[in-house]
């Protein structure tokens, strides 16, 4: 009888080309906690299209930027963010 | 699955860098003016007509709302605390038609120099670190993200971010 992992659950947004690639805006995913960033990305590249996604997009974890390793807590909110494009 | 409702999502209380209304110069202005400012910077970027020798027809603005707001509210921020000024900021969103103002910035004090130096950082910082997208539509009826081509090359980091030079320079 194994222990059942605990899960964290993060709520991610794509936007932009991002959205586009993946065909959703916003989605869910429980990730086996402990959590980085980076396995997010993982797991979503694992969607179809987020095969395209880049190796490090720029991620922002509850509206500041955030490096791979960061850890994620439950009910964070991830954003990937393509190169931005504003003015 | 959990349900989404689980998650309260960042809204933003009420905007107040981004809109999608048409940019109110005059109000920006008379958001700066002061007896104590002899000096008042401005820059407005505004939609082009032509890209890499392409004609554009529109362009679609889109933003992460509540970061695109933070990032504003620091950027304001610093400029204020760098130089003796005070910063007006205005960047649209939703869809703009040639000509159409994309982003204004008003900065006053007291003298040319913080006015043009403070005004000049708020824009470059806008452009490097707010994430907002845009859609370009040319008249030939294709439609492209700016900047989305160079995704594949991303090292991530605003810092190393290749910004691109379409739109309102």
């Amino acid at each position: 009888m194994t222990a059942v992992a605990s899960t964290v659950t993060v709520r991610v947004l794509l936007f932009a080309s991002y959205a586009e690639l993946l065909g959703s805006d916003a989605l869910e995913l429980v990730l086996e906690s402990p959590a980085r960033v980076s396995d997010a990305l993982a797991r979503l590249r694992a969607f179809p299209g987020g095969a395209r996604l880049p190796a490090k997009p720029l991620c922002a974890l509850n509206l500041t930027q955030v490096e791979p390793d960061t850890l994620l807590g439950a009910g964070d909110e991830l954003a990937i963010l393509p190169p931005l494009s504003g003015g | 699955m959990t349900s989404l409702r689980s998650f309260r999502p960042f809204r933003v209380a009420e905007p107040v860098y981004l809109t999608a209304d048409v940019i109110d110069l005059g109000a920006l202005l008379a958001q700066v003016q002061s007896p104590r400012y002899g000096g008042i910077a401005s820059f407005l970027g505004s939609v082009r007509d032509h890209q890499d020798g392409r004609s554009v027809l529109r362009l679609e603005y889109s933003a992460y709302d509540p970061m695109a707001e933070a990032e504003c509210g620091r950027i304001v921020r610093e400029a204020q605390s760098q130089w003796d000024c005070v910063i007006a900021l205005k960047h649209r969103t939703g869809t703009l038609q040639i000509g159409d103002v994309a982003v204004a910035i008003v900065a006053a004090s007291a003298h040319r120099d913080e006015a043009f130096a403070a005004c000049r950082y708020v824009i470059e910082e806008v452009k490097r670190r707010v994430p907002i997208w845009k859609r370009e539509v040319f008249v030939d009826g294709t439609v492209e993200w700016v900047g989305a081509g160079t995704a594949g090359q991303q090292s991530g980091g605003a810092v190393e971010q290749a910004i691109s030079e379409h739109g309102a320079d």
